[in-house]
Protein backbone atom coordinates (compact mmCIF):
# COMPACT_ATOMS: atom_id res chain seq x y z
CA UNK A 1 0.00 0.00 0.00
CA UNK A 2 2.93 2.27 0.51
CA UNK A 3 3.80 2.81 -2.76
CA UNK A 4 0.45 3.88 -3.46
CA UNK A 5 0.26 6.54 -6.07
CA UNK A 6 3.65 6.19 -7.66
CA UNK A 7 2.44 7.35 -11.42
CA UNK A 8 0.66 9.53 -10.24
CA UNK A 9 1.79 12.53 -8.11
CA UNK A 10 3.86 13.13 -10.83
CA UNK A 11 3.06 16.72 -12.04
CA UNK A 12 4.00 18.43 -15.53
CA UNK A 13 7.48 18.79 -16.17
CA UNK A 14 7.61 22.60 -17.09
CA UNK A 15 9.41 24.31 -19.93
CA UNK A 16 11.55 27.02 -19.12
CA UNK A 17 13.65 29.47 -20.69
CA UNK A 18 16.86 28.48 -21.43
CA UNK A 19 18.85 31.59 -20.21
CA UNK A 20 16.99 31.33 -16.82
CA UNK A 21 18.00 27.97 -16.50
CA UNK A 22 21.75 28.60 -17.06
CA UNK A 23 21.57 31.57 -14.71
CA UNK A 24 20.34 29.46 -11.78
CA UNK A 25 22.49 26.92 -12.87
CA UNK A 26 25.86 28.89 -12.21
CA UNK A 27 23.79 29.78 -8.93
CA UNK A 28 23.84 26.56 -8.12
CA UNK A 29 26.90 25.50 -9.15
CA UNK A 30 27.36 22.60 -11.35
CA UNK A 31 28.67 19.64 -8.91
CA UNK A 32 25.74 20.73 -6.19
CA UNK A 33 23.24 17.77 -8.31
CA UNK A 34 25.76 15.22 -7.18
CA UNK A 35 25.76 16.48 -3.33
CA UNK A 36 22.22 16.57 -2.86
CA UNK A 37 22.00 12.69 -4.74
CA UNK A 38 25.12 11.65 -2.35
CA UNK A 39 23.03 10.77 1.12
CA UNK A 40 20.47 9.30 -0.87
CA UNK A 41 23.30 6.80 -2.94
CA UNK A 42 24.88 6.34 0.11
CA UNK A 43 22.19 4.68 1.84
CA UNK A 44 20.64 2.88 -1.78
CA UNK A 45 24.40 1.41 -2.55
CA UNK A 46 24.96 -0.63 0.47
CA UNK A 47 21.33 -1.43 1.31
CA UNK A 48 19.56 -2.02 -2.05
CA UNK A 49 22.14 -2.27 -4.52
CA UNK A 50 24.69 -4.47 -2.94
CA UNK A 51 21.82 -6.77 -1.53
CA UNK A 52 20.01 -7.73 -4.54
CA UNK A 53 24.40 -8.08 -6.16
CA UNK A 54 24.73 -10.10 -3.13
CA UNK A 55 21.26 -12.31 -3.81
CA UNK A 56 22.60 -13.44 -7.21
CA UNK A 57 25.64 -14.00 -5.71
CA UNK A 58 24.19 -16.70 -3.05
CA UNK A 59 21.97 -18.09 -5.72
CA UNK A 60 24.94 -19.88 -7.25
CA UNK A 61 26.64 -20.95 -4.14
CA UNK A 62 26.10 -24.14 -1.82
CA UNK A 63 25.28 -22.28 1.43
CA UNK A 64 23.75 -23.80 3.86
CA UNK A 65 23.58 -24.28 7.92
CA UNK A 66 27.06 -25.76 7.64
CA UNK A 67 28.43 -22.74 6.01
CA UNK A 68 26.65 -20.16 8.08
CA UNK A 69 27.48 -21.25 11.31
CA UNK A 70 29.40 -24.67 11.11
CA UNK A 71 32.56 -22.68 9.11
CA UNK A 72 32.55 -25.10 5.80
CA UNK A 73 33.71 -23.12 2.52
CA UNK A 74 31.69 -21.97 0.52
CA UNK A 75 31.05 -23.80 -2.67
CA UNK A 76 30.12 -22.26 -6.16
CA UNK A 77 28.00 -24.61 -7.59
CA UNK A 78 26.49 -22.72 -10.86
CA UNK A 79 23.69 -23.53 -11.69
CA UNK A 80 23.23 -26.34 -9.38
CA UNK A 81 20.48 -24.25 -7.43
CA UNK A 82 18.39 -23.84 -10.09
CA UNK A 83 18.60 -26.95 -11.54
CA UNK A 84 17.28 -28.49 -7.91
CA UNK A 85 14.48 -26.03 -8.42
CA UNK A 86 13.73 -26.73 -11.96
CA UNK A 87 13.50 -30.50 -11.07
CA UNK A 88 11.69 -30.19 -7.85
CA UNK A 89 8.11 -30.45 -8.23
CA UNK A 90 7.16 -28.39 -5.30
CA UNK A 91 8.49 -25.20 -6.97
CA UNK A 92 6.34 -25.48 -9.78
CA UNK A 93 3.29 -26.32 -7.92
CA UNK A 94 4.20 -22.98 -5.72
CA UNK A 95 4.96 -20.65 -8.84
CA UNK A 96 1.56 -21.87 -10.81
CA UNK A 97 -0.18 -21.21 -7.49
CA UNK A 98 1.57 -17.77 -7.02
CA UNK A 99 0.34 -16.80 -10.59
CA UNK A 100 -2.71 -18.01 -10.22
CA UNK A 101 -3.31 -16.31 -6.87
CA UNK A 102 -2.41 -13.16 -7.92
CA UNK A 103 -4.75 -13.02 -11.25
CA UNK A 104 -7.41 -14.13 -9.38
CA UNK A 105 -6.70 -11.20 -6.78
CA UNK A 106 -5.61 -7.99 -9.40
CA UNK A 107 -8.82 -9.18 -11.38
CA UNK A 108 -11.47 -9.34 -7.91
CA UNK A 109 -9.20 -5.92 -7.03
CA UNK A 110 -9.70 -4.30 -10.53
CA UNK A 111 -13.27 -5.12 -10.79
CA UNK A 112 -14.14 -4.24 -7.73
CA UNK A 113 -12.21 -1.12 -7.69
CA UNK A 114 -13.59 0.00 -10.70
CA UNK A 115 -17.02 -1.04 -9.80
CA UNK A 116 -17.06 1.23 -6.95
CA UNK A 117 -15.05 4.00 -8.71
CA UNK A 118 -18.29 4.49 -11.17
CA UNK A 119 -20.17 4.25 -8.54
CA UNK A 120 -18.92 7.09 -6.36
CA UNK A 121 -19.70 9.16 -9.73
CA UNK A 122 -22.95 8.35 -9.26
CA UNK A 123 -24.01 9.20 -5.79
CA UNK A 124 -24.81 11.93 -3.75
CA UNK A 125 -22.77 13.59 -1.45
CA UNK A 126 -22.94 11.89 2.19
CA UNK A 127 -22.97 8.39 0.87
CA UNK A 128 -19.94 9.19 -1.09
CA UNK A 129 -18.02 10.56 1.72
CA UNK A 130 -19.35 7.54 3.75
CA UNK A 131 -17.77 5.11 1.13
CA UNK A 132 -14.20 6.89 0.44
CA UNK A 133 -13.53 7.04 4.10
CA UNK A 134 -14.62 3.23 4.80
CA UNK A 135 -12.31 2.36 1.81
CA UNK A 136 -9.52 4.26 3.22
CA UNK A 137 -9.86 2.80 6.83
CA UNK A 138 -9.67 -0.55 5.01
CA UNK A 139 -6.52 0.66 2.99
CA UNK A 140 -5.00 2.26 5.79
CA UNK A 141 -5.02 -0.87 8.31
CA UNK A 142 -1.80 -2.58 8.20
CA UNK A 143 -1.70 -5.99 7.10
CA UNK A 144 -1.29 -7.69 9.83
CA UNK A 145 -3.86 -6.58 12.14
CA UNK A 146 -6.22 -6.77 8.73
CA UNK A 147 -5.19 -10.64 8.73
CA UNK A 148 -5.65 -10.87 12.64
CA UNK A 149 -9.56 -9.63 12.03
CA UNK A 150 -10.24 -11.78 8.82
CA UNK A 151 -8.95 -14.89 10.47
CA UNK A 152 -11.45 -13.96 13.64
CA UNK A 153 -14.23 -13.41 11.63
CA UNK A 154 -13.61 -16.79 9.80
CA UNK A 155 -12.83 -18.75 13.26
CA UNK A 156 -13.56 -22.08 13.17
CA UNK A 157 -15.83 -21.90 16.59
CA UNK A 158 -15.95 -18.31 17.60
CA UNK A 159 -15.74 -16.39 14.36
CA UNK A 160 -19.21 -14.55 13.47
CA UNK A 161 -19.01 -16.02 9.57
CA UNK A 162 -19.51 -19.46 10.56
CA UNK A 163 -22.43 -18.59 12.93
CA UNK A 164 -24.11 -16.55 11.06
CA UNK A 165 -24.29 -19.02 8.12
CA UNK A 166 -24.44 -22.20 10.57
CA UNK A 167 -20.94 -24.13 9.72
CA UNK A 168 -19.69 -24.36 12.98
CA UNK A 169 -16.92 -26.13 13.01
CA UNK A 170 -15.57 -25.92 9.54
CA UNK A 171 -11.93 -24.64 9.45
CA UNK A 172 -11.62 -22.64 6.39
CA UNK A 173 -7.59 -23.27 6.60
CA UNK A 174 -7.55 -26.62 6.02
CA UNK A 175 -8.31 -26.75 2.18
CA UNK A 176 -6.31 -25.37 0.02
CA UNK A 177 -8.42 -23.37 -2.48
CA UNK A 178 -10.59 -22.15 1.06
CA UNK A 179 -7.26 -20.66 2.60
CA UNK A 180 -6.42 -19.50 -0.56
CA UNK A 181 -9.96 -17.87 -0.94
CA UNK A 182 -9.89 -16.05 2.66
CA UNK A 183 -6.27 -15.12 1.79
CA UNK A 184 -7.54 -13.76 -1.06
CA UNK A 185 -10.60 -11.92 -0.06
CA UNK A 186 -8.48 -10.24 2.98
CA UNK A 187 -5.84 -9.22 0.38
CA UNK A 188 -8.41 -7.45 -2.12
CA UNK A 189 -10.55 -5.92 1.33
CA UNK A 190 -6.78 -4.10 1.71
CA UNK A 191 -6.21 -3.30 -2.28
CA UNK A 192 -9.27 -2.47 -3.85
CA UNK A 193 -9.53 1.11 -2.48
CA UNK A 194 -6.14 2.22 -4.32
CA UNK A 195 -8.07 1.61 -7.62
CA UNK A 196 -10.46 3.26 -6.80
CA UNK A 197 -9.65 6.05 -5.47
CA UNK A 198 -6.94 6.56 -8.63
CA UNK A 199 -9.99 5.30 -11.02
CA UNK A 200 -12.36 7.90 -9.14
CA UNK A 201 -9.75 10.91 -10.00
CA UNK A 202 -9.44 10.19 -13.44
CA UNK A 203 -13.38 9.92 -14.22
CA UNK A 204 -13.69 13.18 -12.23
CA UNK A 205 -10.73 14.84 -13.93
CA UNK A 206 -12.62 14.41 -17.76
CA UNK A 207 -13.72 17.76 -18.61
CA UNK A 208 -17.70 17.97 -18.18
CA UNK A 209 -17.87 19.70 -21.36
CA UNK A 210 -16.67 16.38 -23.16
CA UNK A 211 -19.73 14.63 -21.90
CA UNK A 212 -21.86 17.21 -21.96
CA UNK A 213 -21.29 17.67 -25.83
CA UNK A 214 -21.66 14.34 -25.95
CA UNK A 215 -25.16 14.52 -24.32
CA UNK A 216 -26.38 17.06 -26.99
CA UNK A 217 -25.44 14.91 -29.74
CA UNK A 218 -28.01 12.51 -28.23
CA UNK A 219 -25.23 9.84 -26.85
CA UNK A 220 -26.49 7.15 -23.94
CA UNK A 221 -25.33 7.23 -20.92
CA UNK A 222 -23.34 4.15 -22.02
CA UNK A 223 -22.44 5.21 -25.14
CA UNK A 224 -20.37 7.99 -23.53
CA UNK A 225 -19.07 6.01 -20.89
CA UNK A 226 -17.66 3.23 -23.50
CA UNK A 227 -16.71 5.83 -26.12
CA UNK A 228 -15.35 8.83 -23.96
CA UNK A 229 -14.69 7.74 -20.54
CA UNK A 230 -12.99 4.31 -20.84
CA UNK A 231 -10.79 5.41 -23.35
CA UNK A 232 -9.36 8.73 -21.80
CA UNK A 233 -8.77 6.62 -17.99
CA UNK A 234 -7.06 3.71 -20.12
CA UNK A 235 -3.79 5.31 -19.28
CA UNK A 236 -4.80 4.93 -15.57
CA UNK A 237 -5.75 1.40 -15.71
CA UNK A 238 -3.10 -0.07 -17.72
CA UNK A 239 -0.98 1.78 -14.38
CA UNK A 240 -3.26 0.36 -11.76
CA UNK A 241 -3.44 -3.11 -12.96
CA UNK A 242 0.48 -3.40 -13.22
CA UNK A 243 0.42 -2.07 -9.95
CA UNK A 244 -1.89 -4.86 -8.68
CA UNK A 245 0.16 -7.52 -10.47
CA UNK A 246 3.52 -6.68 -8.90
CA UNK A 247 1.86 -6.14 -5.20
CA UNK A 248 -0.19 -9.15 -5.38
CA UNK A 249 2.42 -11.07 -7.16
CA UNK A 250 4.59 -10.07 -3.24
CA UNK A 251 1.66 -10.62 -0.91
CA UNK A 252 4.04 -11.99 2.09
CA UNK A 253 2.76 -11.09 5.31
CA UNK A 254 -1.37 -11.95 4.70
CA UNK A 255 -0.09 -15.48 3.73
CA UNK A 256 2.57 -15.75 6.36
CA UNK A 257 0.52 -14.78 9.42
CA UNK A 258 -2.97 -15.92 8.32
CA UNK A 259 -1.49 -19.54 6.85
CA UNK A 260 0.64 -20.10 10.02
CA UNK A 261 3.69 -19.83 7.28
CA UNK A 262 2.57 -21.51 4.16
CA UNK A 263 -0.75 -23.39 5.64
CA UNK A 264 -0.90 -27.58 6.21
CA UNK A 265 2.09 -29.21 4.21
CA UNK A 266 3.30 -25.61 2.72
CA UNK A 267 -0.06 -26.03 0.43
CA UNK A 268 -0.51 -22.38 0.66
CA UNK A 269 3.31 -21.39 -0.02
CA UNK A 270 3.55 -18.49 -2.88
CA UNK A 271 7.01 -17.47 -4.17
CA UNK A 272 7.82 -15.12 -1.80
CA UNK A 273 7.17 -17.32 1.38
CA UNK A 274 8.46 -20.19 -0.19
CA UNK A 275 11.85 -18.48 -0.79
CA UNK A 276 11.56 -16.74 2.96
CA UNK A 277 11.10 -20.62 4.37
CA UNK A 278 14.05 -22.32 2.59
CA UNK A 279 16.62 -19.68 3.35
CA UNK A 280 15.20 -19.28 7.32
CA UNK A 281 13.81 -22.32 8.36
CA UNK A 282 15.49 -24.88 6.05
CA UNK A 283 18.60 -23.27 6.63
CA UNK A 284 18.58 -23.62 2.21
CA UNK A 285 20.23 -19.83 2.06
CA UNK A 286 21.10 -20.48 -1.70
CA UNK A 287 18.21 -22.44 -2.22
CA UNK A 288 16.03 -19.41 -1.61
CA UNK A 289 18.17 -16.95 -2.78
CA UNK A 290 17.45 -19.03 -6.25
CA UNK A 291 14.03 -18.40 -5.94
CA UNK A 292 14.05 -14.84 -5.14
CA UNK A 293 16.12 -14.25 -8.28
CA UNK A 294 13.71 -16.26 -10.18
CA UNK A 295 10.77 -13.63 -8.58
CA UNK A 296 12.76 -10.75 -9.32
CA UNK A 297 13.29 -11.59 -13.07
CA UNK A 298 9.48 -12.01 -13.23
CA UNK A 299 8.88 -8.96 -11.38
CA UNK A 300 11.38 -7.15 -13.45
CA UNK A 301 9.53 -8.24 -17.03
CA UNK A 302 5.95 -6.96 -15.26
CA UNK A 303 7.76 -3.70 -14.48
CA UNK A 304 9.48 -3.34 -18.01
CA UNK A 305 5.85 -3.39 -18.99
CA UNK A 306 4.59 -0.96 -16.91
CA UNK A 307 7.36 1.71 -17.76
CA UNK A 308 6.37 1.27 -21.19
CA UNK A 309 2.89 2.24 -20.17
CA UNK A 310 3.91 5.28 -18.60
CA UNK A 311 5.85 6.48 -21.34
CA UNK A 312 2.83 6.08 -23.93
CA UNK A 313 0.66 7.62 -20.71
CA UNK A 314 3.24 10.48 -21.36
CA UNK A 315 4.88 10.56 -18.77
CA UNK A 316 8.12 12.68 -18.63
CA UNK A 317 11.10 10.64 -17.61
CA UNK B 1 -40.62 9.19 -9.11
CA UNK B 2 -38.72 10.00 -12.16
CA UNK B 3 -35.70 7.29 -13.44
CA UNK B 4 -33.03 9.79 -12.60
CA UNK B 5 -33.86 10.41 -9.12
CA UNK B 6 -34.51 6.27 -8.35
CA UNK B 7 -31.24 5.89 -10.03
CA UNK B 8 -29.56 7.92 -7.65
CA UNK B 9 -31.42 6.20 -4.64
CA UNK B 10 -30.49 2.89 -5.85
CA UNK B 11 -26.56 3.58 -5.98
CA UNK B 12 -26.91 5.74 -2.82
CA UNK B 13 -28.13 2.54 -1.44
CA UNK B 14 -25.72 0.02 -2.60
CA UNK B 15 -22.50 2.80 -1.40
CA UNK B 16 -23.98 2.51 1.99
CA UNK B 17 -23.65 -0.97 2.24
CA UNK B 18 -20.86 -1.67 0.32
CA UNK B 19 -18.79 0.71 2.80
CA UNK B 20 -20.89 -0.62 5.98
CA UNK B 21 -19.63 -3.78 4.25
CA UNK B 22 -15.98 -3.00 3.76
CA UNK B 23 -15.41 -0.85 6.96
CA UNK B 24 -16.98 -3.98 9.14
CA UNK B 25 -13.75 -6.04 9.56
CA UNK B 26 -12.23 -2.67 11.45
CA UNK B 27 -15.67 -2.36 13.49
CA UNK B 28 -15.58 -5.46 14.38
CA UNK B 29 -11.80 -5.49 15.60
CA UNK B 30 -12.92 -2.58 17.89
CA UNK B 31 -15.94 -4.36 19.21
CA UNK B 32 -14.17 -7.51 20.14
CA UNK B 33 -11.49 -5.18 21.39
CA UNK B 34 -14.31 -3.91 23.82
CA UNK B 35 -16.14 -7.35 24.84
CA UNK B 36 -15.91 -9.18 27.86
CA UNK B 37 -14.02 -12.37 28.09
CA UNK B 38 -17.69 -14.39 28.22
CA UNK B 39 -19.03 -12.31 24.58
CA UNK B 40 -15.48 -13.02 22.63
CA UNK B 41 -15.89 -17.07 24.30
CA UNK B 42 -19.18 -17.69 22.70
CA UNK B 43 -20.69 -19.72 20.31
CA UNK B 44 -23.30 -17.45 19.22
CA UNK B 45 -21.44 -13.48 18.60
CA UNK B 46 -23.31 -10.68 18.80
CA UNK B 47 -22.75 -7.16 16.52
CA UNK B 48 -22.98 -5.30 19.93
CA UNK B 49 -22.03 -5.50 23.32
CA UNK B 50 -23.84 -4.10 26.69
CA UNK B 51 -21.09 -4.20 29.05
CA UNK B 52 -17.67 -3.13 27.05
CA UNK B 53 -14.79 -3.17 29.43
CA UNK B 54 -11.15 -2.18 28.80
CA UNK B 55 -10.07 -5.50 30.19
CA UNK B 56 -8.23 -6.71 27.18
CA UNK B 57 -6.40 -3.48 26.40
CA UNK B 58 -5.62 -3.46 29.99
CA UNK B 59 -4.49 -7.46 30.15
CA UNK B 60 -2.71 -6.72 26.86
CA UNK B 61 -0.43 -3.19 27.91
CA UNK B 62 0.17 -5.06 31.07
CA UNK B 63 1.63 -8.37 28.76
CA UNK B 64 5.15 -8.93 29.61
CA UNK B 65 7.28 -6.09 27.37
CA UNK B 66 4.22 -5.52 25.10
CA UNK B 67 4.48 -1.34 26.32
CA UNK B 68 8.04 -1.36 25.16
CA UNK B 69 7.38 -2.86 21.88
CA UNK B 70 5.14 -0.08 21.18
CA UNK B 71 7.65 2.80 22.20
CA UNK B 72 10.24 0.82 20.03
CA UNK B 73 7.58 0.28 16.94
CA UNK B 74 7.23 3.97 17.63
CA UNK B 75 11.03 5.09 17.98
CA UNK B 76 11.55 2.97 14.63
CA UNK B 77 8.97 4.65 12.27
CA UNK B 78 9.64 8.32 14.15
CA UNK B 79 13.28 8.18 13.38
CA UNK B 80 12.80 6.83 9.75
CA UNK B 81 10.47 9.58 9.01
CA UNK B 82 12.56 12.35 9.76
CA UNK B 83 16.03 10.97 7.85
CA UNK B 84 13.80 9.69 4.90
CA UNK B 85 12.39 13.21 4.63
CA UNK B 86 15.47 14.88 4.74
CA UNK B 87 17.02 12.31 2.46
CA UNK B 88 14.10 12.13 -0.25
CA UNK B 89 14.08 15.95 -0.08
CA UNK B 90 17.66 16.91 -1.13
CA UNK B 91 17.52 13.71 -4.02
CA UNK B 92 14.40 15.41 -5.48
CA UNK B 93 15.56 18.61 -5.15
CA UNK B 94 18.45 17.58 -7.90
CA UNK B 95 16.22 15.42 -9.68
CA UNK B 96 13.63 18.17 -10.46
CA UNK B 97 15.26 21.19 -10.77
CA UNK B 98 18.70 20.21 -12.90
CA UNK B 99 19.15 18.28 -15.73
CA UNK B 100 22.70 16.57 -15.65
CA UNK B 101 24.12 13.24 -17.62
CA UNK B 102 21.90 9.59 -16.17
CA UNK B 103 19.26 12.07 -14.57
CA UNK B 104 16.84 9.46 -16.63
CA UNK B 105 18.38 6.38 -16.10
CA UNK B 106 18.51 7.16 -11.96
CA UNK B 107 14.61 8.17 -12.57
CA UNK B 108 14.32 4.57 -13.99
CA UNK B 109 16.11 3.14 -11.13
CA UNK B 110 14.57 5.06 -9.12
CA UNK B 111 11.12 3.64 -10.02
CA UNK B 112 12.35 0.13 -11.01
CA UNK B 113 13.33 0.13 -7.02
CA UNK B 114 9.85 0.08 -5.69
CA UNK B 115 8.93 -3.48 -7.58
CA UNK B 116 11.70 -4.99 -5.94
CA UNK B 117 10.78 -8.12 -3.81
CA UNK B 118 11.94 -6.87 -0.91
CA UNK B 119 11.16 -10.02 0.86
CA UNK B 120 13.73 -11.73 -1.34
CA UNK B 121 16.59 -9.25 -0.08
CA UNK B 122 15.61 -10.48 3.50
CA UNK B 123 18.40 -13.27 2.57
CA UNK B 124 21.43 -11.15 1.57
CA UNK B 125 20.11 -8.19 3.69
CA UNK B 126 20.32 -11.00 6.87
CA UNK B 127 24.17 -11.90 6.31
CA UNK B 128 24.62 -8.41 5.83
CA UNK B 129 23.07 -6.89 8.83
CA UNK B 130 25.02 -9.63 10.65
CA UNK B 131 28.31 -8.83 9.48
CA UNK B 132 28.13 -5.41 9.98
CA UNK B 133 26.56 -5.53 13.08
CA UNK B 134 30.35 -7.25 14.39
CA UNK B 135 31.90 -4.04 13.52
CA UNK B 136 29.22 -1.57 13.95
CA UNK B 137 27.44 -3.29 17.17
CA UNK B 138 24.74 -0.55 17.18
CA UNK B 139 22.87 -1.79 13.42
CA UNK B 140 23.65 -5.29 13.66
CA UNK B 141 21.22 -8.33 14.21
CA UNK B 142 18.30 -7.86 16.98
CA UNK B 143 19.36 -4.24 17.10
CA UNK B 144 16.57 -1.26 16.64
CA UNK B 145 19.13 0.25 14.43
CA UNK B 146 19.15 -2.52 11.97
CA UNK B 147 15.55 -2.54 11.25
CA UNK B 148 15.71 1.42 10.71
CA UNK B 149 18.26 1.54 8.60
CA UNK B 150 16.77 -1.12 5.93
CA UNK B 151 13.52 1.14 6.11
CA UNK B 152 15.01 4.06 5.16
CA UNK B 153 16.46 2.23 2.12
CA UNK B 154 12.92 0.86 1.40
CA UNK B 155 11.11 4.18 1.55
CA UNK B 156 13.73 6.31 -0.01
CA UNK B 157 12.56 5.62 -3.48
CA UNK B 158 9.33 6.44 -2.90
CA UNK B 159 9.68 8.85 -1.04
CA UNK B 160 12.01 10.53 -3.61
CA UNK B 161 9.68 10.14 -6.50
CA UNK B 162 6.54 11.61 -4.60
CA UNK B 163 8.63 14.55 -3.64
CA UNK B 164 10.04 15.07 -6.63
CA UNK B 165 6.60 15.98 -7.86
CA UNK B 166 5.82 18.42 -4.70
CA UNK B 167 9.38 20.36 -5.68
CA UNK B 168 8.93 20.71 -9.21
CA UNK B 169 5.44 22.32 -8.59
CA UNK B 170 7.44 25.26 -7.04
CA UNK B 171 8.12 28.43 -9.71
CA UNK B 172 11.80 28.34 -10.29
CA UNK B 173 11.29 31.93 -9.81
CA UNK B 174 11.56 32.02 -6.50
CA UNK B 175 15.17 30.85 -5.93
CA UNK B 176 16.49 32.90 -8.81
CA UNK B 177 14.59 36.00 -7.03
CA UNK B 178 16.50 35.01 -3.97
CA UNK B 179 19.75 34.17 -5.70
CA UNK B 180 19.38 37.29 -7.42
CA UNK B 181 19.54 39.76 -3.53
CA UNK B 182 22.53 37.36 -2.66
CA UNK B 183 21.06 34.46 -0.65
CA UNK B 184 23.47 31.19 -0.48
CA UNK B 185 22.75 28.01 -1.81
CA UNK B 186 22.42 26.30 1.87
CA UNK B 187 19.65 29.52 2.30
CA UNK B 188 17.47 28.56 -0.96
CA UNK B 189 17.60 25.21 -0.13
CA UNK B 190 16.51 25.24 3.57
CA UNK B 191 14.65 28.41 4.17
CA UNK B 192 12.89 28.29 0.71
CA UNK B 193 12.32 25.10 -0.56
CA UNK B 194 11.73 22.95 2.12
CA UNK B 195 9.28 25.14 4.30
CA UNK B 196 7.45 24.77 0.58
CA UNK B 197 7.62 21.62 0.07
CA UNK B 198 5.82 20.95 3.66
CA UNK B 199 2.37 19.58 2.75
CA UNK B 200 4.56 17.07 -0.13
CA UNK B 201 6.75 16.11 3.19
CA UNK B 202 4.12 15.21 5.43
CA UNK B 203 2.25 13.31 2.56
CA UNK B 204 5.26 11.45 1.96
CA UNK B 205 6.01 10.78 6.02
CA UNK B 206 2.58 8.96 6.23
CA UNK B 207 3.94 6.45 4.09
CA UNK B 208 7.67 5.86 5.48
CA UNK B 209 5.83 5.82 8.85
CA UNK B 210 3.17 3.39 7.56
CA UNK B 211 5.83 1.17 5.74
CA UNK B 212 8.20 0.96 9.03
CA UNK B 213 4.98 0.66 11.51
CA UNK B 214 3.50 -1.69 9.52
CA UNK B 215 6.68 -4.39 8.84
CA UNK B 216 6.29 -7.43 10.02
CA UNK B 217 9.11 -9.00 8.11
CA UNK B 218 12.48 -7.72 8.76
CA UNK B 219 11.58 -7.48 12.35
CA UNK B 220 10.74 -11.27 12.41
CA UNK B 221 14.04 -11.84 10.42
CA UNK B 222 16.39 -9.60 12.59
CA UNK B 223 15.26 -9.70 15.74
CA UNK B 224 15.99 -13.13 16.77
CA UNK B 225 16.88 -13.19 20.45
CA UNK B 226 16.68 -9.86 21.73
CA UNK B 227 13.31 -9.57 22.84
CA UNK B 228 13.57 -6.24 24.47
CA UNK B 229 13.86 -5.12 20.55
CA UNK B 230 10.85 -6.65 19.32
CA UNK B 231 8.00 -4.46 17.83
CA UNK B 232 4.69 -4.50 17.80
CA UNK B 233 3.97 -7.10 15.02
CA UNK B 234 5.34 -9.84 16.41
CA UNK B 235 3.81 -8.56 20.10
CA UNK B 236 0.58 -9.39 18.26
CA UNK B 237 1.35 -12.69 17.30
CA UNK B 238 2.26 -13.74 21.18
CA UNK B 239 -1.38 -14.00 21.92
CA UNK B 240 -1.73 -16.38 19.36
CA UNK B 241 -1.76 -20.19 20.83
CA UNK B 242 -1.53 -23.78 19.66
CA UNK B 243 -4.58 -24.46 21.34
CA UNK B 244 -6.80 -21.87 21.95
CA UNK B 245 -6.05 -17.80 20.33
CA UNK B 246 -6.49 -15.36 22.73
CA UNK B 247 -9.24 -13.16 20.58
CA UNK B 248 -9.77 -10.63 23.04
CA UNK B 249 -5.91 -9.70 23.47
CA UNK B 250 -5.45 -10.18 19.65
CA UNK B 251 -7.82 -7.83 18.84
CA UNK B 252 -7.13 -5.27 21.82
CA UNK B 253 -3.92 -5.37 20.16
CA UNK B 254 -4.82 -5.13 16.90
CA UNK B 255 -6.73 -1.53 17.78
CA UNK B 256 -3.54 -0.81 19.25
CA UNK B 257 -1.11 -1.20 16.46
CA UNK B 258 -4.33 0.50 13.53
CA UNK B 259 -5.19 3.59 15.49
CA UNK B 260 -1.74 5.55 14.84
CA UNK B 261 -2.21 4.37 11.12
CA UNK B 262 -5.72 5.40 10.84
CA UNK B 263 -5.23 8.65 12.19
CA UNK B 264 -2.56 9.20 10.08
CA UNK B 265 -3.90 8.31 7.34
CA UNK B 266 -6.95 10.48 7.87
CA UNK B 267 -4.79 13.29 8.14
CA UNK B 268 -3.46 13.33 4.93
CA UNK B 269 -6.69 11.78 3.01
CA UNK B 270 -7.57 15.35 1.77
CA UNK B 271 -4.25 16.01 -0.17
CA UNK B 272 -3.70 12.57 -0.85
CA UNK B 273 -7.04 12.18 -3.05
CA UNK B 274 -6.87 16.02 -4.50
CA UNK B 275 -3.15 15.22 -5.23
CA UNK B 276 -3.81 12.42 -7.36
CA UNK B 277 -7.22 14.78 -8.89
CA UNK B 278 -4.49 17.27 -9.67
CA UNK B 279 -1.72 15.35 -11.29
CA UNK B 280 -4.41 13.12 -13.38
CA UNK B 281 -5.54 16.18 -14.82
CA UNK B 282 -2.27 17.51 -16.05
Amino acid sequence: MSTAPTALAEPRSRARPATADRRTRLRWGRRTPLWLLLPAAAVMLPLFAYPIYQLGLLSVLDFRQAQVSGGEPTRFVGADNYLTLLRDGKFWSVLLATVGFAAACVAATLAVGAALAILLTRVSRWPGRVLSFAAMAAWAAPAITGSTVWMFLFDANLGLVNQVLGLDGYNWTYHRYSTFALVGAAVVWHSFPFVMVTLYAGIRAIPGQVLEAAALDGASHWRSFRQIVVPMIRPLLVIVTIQSIIWDFKVFTQIYVMTSGGGIAGQNLTLNVYAYQQAFAASEYGLGSAIGVVMMLILLLVTLLYLRALRRGGEPL
Amino acid sequence: MTTTSWWRRAADLTATVVALVTVFPIYWMLLSALKPAGEIQSLSQKPWTLAPTLDNFRRVLGAEGFARYLANSLLVALVVVVLSGLVAFLAAVALSRFHFRFRSTILVMVLVAQMVPIEALTIPLFFLVRDVGTVVPQVGLNTLGSLVLVHLAFTLPFAVWMLRGFVAAIPEELEEAAMLDGASRSTVLWRILFPLVAPGLAATSVFSFIVAWNDFLFARTFIISATDNQTLPMALLVFFKPDENDWGGIMAASVLMTVPVLVFFTLVQKRLVSGLGGAVKE
